[in-house]
């Protein structure tokens, strides 16, 4: 394992790196909006990643819930996390695309507030996380994850059923696309997924890790409550 | 141009920053175990 993600960590640079140029230089100028429509291939397969994470995050909240796993609890913390990073960048490009496009950074849109919901619903869910010490946590986590993701399907179908500031989806929502820019959309989506994949890896070790820590020292502090005490002291100095 | 550039730009800061931010929680995870360690080899 230690040998293959460092090979894995290399060829997502370089896929993300050709995924960089193919969205810069190798993909066709779009005609109306001009280059600024490049910022596209990072808020398309931003949001798609987040989706997914998010969709992950509601299954392994589900199994949590049924059979109470650390591992899918584990999963759940991870994917939450990763996937309000992405969902993050997607709230950062898009008005950064929207600026020079519609002349404006937000509007009260369905799907950009829907959006704008999802990334808080997931971040009180990590807050919840953060700062709540009760053995219930990762329970009401996994209720919270359970609803927030009843949110994904509205935020990706809202511009379907609603009439939007939000352009239509390019791919499955009868919409139209140059087959080079799909290509370009495509290859971007895959660096980021393959990305996205090596981050939620790296997390869930140091998650497994510091669990593994807290129940050790737990252990310490049961056997040694004196010693425990002190190395309490110590690491809240 | 310079929208696009920024929009890739905060795309990779939020990404390096959310990197930065494991390389310390890491970090910190090592030293506690290495102070434990240290504890340990002195019973």
């Amino acid at each position: 394992m230690k040998r293959v993600f460092p090979i894995l960590a290399v060829l997502t640079a370089g896929l993300l790196s050709y995924a960089l140029y193919e969205a810069l230089v190798a993909a066709p100028t779009e005609q109306t909006m001009g280059d600024v429509q490049r910022i596209f291939y990072y808020h398309v397969p931003s949001a798609w990643t987040a989706f997914i994470l998010f969709f992950v995050n509601f299954f392994a909240s589900i199994a949590y819930l049924i059979w109470r796993n650390t591992k899918a609890d584990m999963v759940a913390l991870v994917t939450a996390e990763v996937g309000v990073i992405f969902c993050t960048v997607v709230l950062v490009t898009g008005p950064i695309w929207a600026r020079p496009v519609w002349g404006i950074w937000w509007t009260w849109d369905l799907r950009l507030t829907l959006t704008l919901v999802l990334w808080l619903i997931y971040v009180s869910y990590l807050v919840l996380r953060r700062f709540s010490s009760s053995g219930q946590t990762p329970l009401l986590a996994a209720v919270l994850a359970v609803f927030g993701a009843l949110d994904v399907p509205l935020v990706y179908f809202s511009i379907w059923f609603f009439r939007t500031q939000h352009p239509q989806p390019v791919v499955g929502g009868g919409g139209s696309i140059d087959p080079r820019m799909l290509h370009v959309l495509l290859i971007n989506w895959l660096a980021f997924s393959c990305f996205a994949a090596l981050v939620c890896w790296s997390r869930y070790r140091l998650e497994a890790l510091r669990r593994e820590v807290d129940e050790t020292l737990a252990l310490e502090a049961l056997l040694d409550p004196s010693q425990a005490k002190t190395s309490r002291s110590r690491s809240a100095g | 141009m310079k929208y696009l550039y920024a929009a890739y730009i905060a795309t990779w800061a939020i990404h390096v920053g959310y990197l930065g931010t494991l390389l310390r929680r890491y970090v910190r995870l090592r030293d506690e175990i290495q102070e434990f360690k240290t504890r340990i080899e002195d019973k």
